[in-house]
């Protein structure tokens, strides 16, 4: 069993949820990582203080396309305050693997921008 | 100083021939190869972001601290007069391996510091609103972003070579450039740090002088592997790097031509640079001094002397030999793996020894993790050329780039991460 590159990742990586566009949205935001050039952006659909619904769209490597597919499943349906608090440790853990400093970047881009379309801050330092 | 230094050097002669296919021995004299991790042995193959320094070259350096360090340009003591001699010394080795005049030789900083040093001190005086700065879709960051700041605050236009399917430029459409008579600069790469493209830069900067233009040539991924003379490269700004050429970092080579160096004002000022100062005003130390304020990186000058001195002993001609074979056989190596597509010329002798590649279904960021697994450093990403990866229609590569230091034998065990790693993606 490989350490970094589980079944689930992988599966995640070919396979993305809630990938694509979503129309009508009320939220979106896109970011993108430096270091390798992924782009990621998301479009969020808000009901009752709540995700209804979520796409991402983008390119990148397996632990940042599989961390927002892995996401992308837990923010459904959770209170935007709520969202604006998840820190990247919440992340982390719901990813499972270890994840090296370099890669941290990766694992995270999907809460950045996720953050960025729930609250404008464009800032969080992942 | 140069005494012990030279003296280094000799203990160590580097290079004695190592029997097959243009392979040099130097392994013994790179300390940092001896390395493991988790339980591999260390293969770098990233030598087109930094080079690792052979043992005289730590050795330099730390004898220079140990011995020999005082400011240069300044003291009457003994002690200052040998570092003086020592950061001297080192200018007439960098000056003599790329053919150059010791007096028109200037340390920056790094590669990025000489082309901003050019862009300001030539450009901000000699390019203004209708004129044009020309470059190529292959460079560098380093030299994109100086020139895009000049054209912005000048009102000039910033104008771009094509590079075609094969990695080339085509001559004549920088003729066609040059003929519309508003080229005031032409700036391109030597060797692209993502395609390896050798470009024909005699040819190119005979064209550029004809038209009445200046040429700055980036030699950043050419002087460390392959004999450079700028005399026959013919740029009248000609830029390069220590760290690249097995020497420290913070210490970069500017060449220049007199006139122009005469003729332009200084990059940064304050101390070192002046001959005199005023309340109001102060006039300039002469060439090189006239470039390099405040206190230079001494004795990474030294370090960078003596690396040239080793790279000097082994032979050019044998670096890129030795090179050109460990190319070619990355690049047959490379072929074998379903789905990998190389940037650039196909054929080994068109290029320097850097192959960027991408593997359909594993980024180029998991390819260099996985290749890691195997101790084996590649790096992955847009390697600071991001028009470049647009004109090539991906985010990102993965770049595996030789070194002296390589063997045949690495390239393999490269290959046999990347063959796992489809594997591991189930490919």
């Amino acid at each position: 069993m490989d350490d970094l590159y589980r079944d689930y990742i992988l599966d995640h990586y070919k396979r993305p949820r809630n990938f694509g566009a979503l129309e009508p949205h009320d939220l979106e935001a896109e970011e993108h990582n430096p270091l390798c050039g992924d782009e990621l952006s998301v479009q969020i659909r808000v009901k009752d203080g709540r995700i209804e619904d979520l796409r991402f769209d983008g390119h990148g490597c397996a632990i940042s396309q599989a961390s927002a597919s892995i996401a992308s499943e837990e923010l459904k349906g959770m209170e935007l305050e709520e969202v604006g608090k998840l820190g990247a440790d919440w992340m982390l853990d719901l990813l499972g693997i270890p994840v090296s400093a370099t890669r941290r970047k990766c694992a995270l881009l999907n809460l950045k921008v996720v953050r960025g379309a729930v609250s404008g801050d464009r800032d969080w330092p992942v | 100083m140069s005494i012990s230094a030279r003296a280094t050097i000799d203990a160590l002669s580097p290079g004695a021939p190592g029997g097959e296919v243009a392979e040099l021995d130097v392994r013994r004299d790179f300390p940092i190869l001896t390395r493991q991790f988790d339980g591999n042995p260390l293969v770098y193959l990233d030598s087109a972001s930094t080079a690792q320094k052979p043992q005289v070259v730590i050795e330099a350096l730390a004898e220079h601290l140990r011995a020999h360090n005082a400011n240069v340009h300044r003291g009457v003591y003994a002690l200052a007069q040998e570092a003086d001699a020592a950061y001297e010394q080192a200018r007439a080795r960098v000056a003599a391996f790329t053919g150059a005049e010791a007096k028109t030789t200037i340390f920056t900083k790094n590669v990025t510091e000489a082309i901003n040093l050019v862009a300001y001190a030539w450009g901000r005086t000699n390019v203004g609103a209708g004129d044009a700065v020309l470059i190529t879709q292959m460079e560098h960051h380093a030299n994109i972003v100086p020139w895009q700041q000049l054209c912005k605050e000048r009102g000039a236009q910033l104008r771009y070579l094509e590079v075609d399917e094969s990695g080339q430029l085509d001559p004549t459409q920088l003729d066609g450039e040059l003929e519309r008579g508003d080229v005031k600069l032409v700036a391109f790469t030597h060797v692209s740090n993502v395609l390896g493209t050798i470009n024909p830069v005699a040819q190119m900067t005979a064209r550029i002088r004809a038209a009445g233009a200046i040429s700055l040539v980036d030699g950043a991924q050419a002087v460390p592997h392959m004999p450079v003379d700028v005399t026959e490269v013919g740029a009248d700004f000609y830029a390069w790097t220590g760290h690249k050429a097995l020497g420290p970092t913070g210490i970069g080579v500017l060449h220049g031509r007199a006139e122009l160096l005469e003729e332009m004002p200084p990059f940064l000022t304050g101390g070192d640079m002046i001959a005199s100062v005023e309340l109001d005003g102060a006039t300039w130390n002469e060439l090189p001094y006239k470039f390099e304020a405040g206190t230079p990186p001494i004795a990474e000058a030294v370090g960078l002397g003596t690396a040239v001195e080793y790279l000097r002993a082994l032979g050019m001609e044998r670096v890129r030999e030795h090179e050109g074979a460990l190319t070619a056989h990355l690049l047959t190596r490379l072929a074998e793996v379903p789905g990998l597509r190389i940037a650039g010329p196909p054929h080994a002798e068109e290029r320097g020894g850097i192959a960027s590649f991408t593997i359909e279904g594993i980024h180029p960021h998991d390819v260099a993790e996985i290749a890691n697994r195997g101790g084996v450093c590649i790096r992955a990403g847009h390697h600071c050329a991001q028009p470049l990866m647009r004109c090539l229609r991906v985010a990102a590569t993965a770049r595996a780039s030789v070194g002296i230091y390589n063997t045949p034998a690495e390239i393999d065990t490269l290959l046999d991460t990347l063959l796992a790693g489809r594997e591991v993606f189930g490919l």
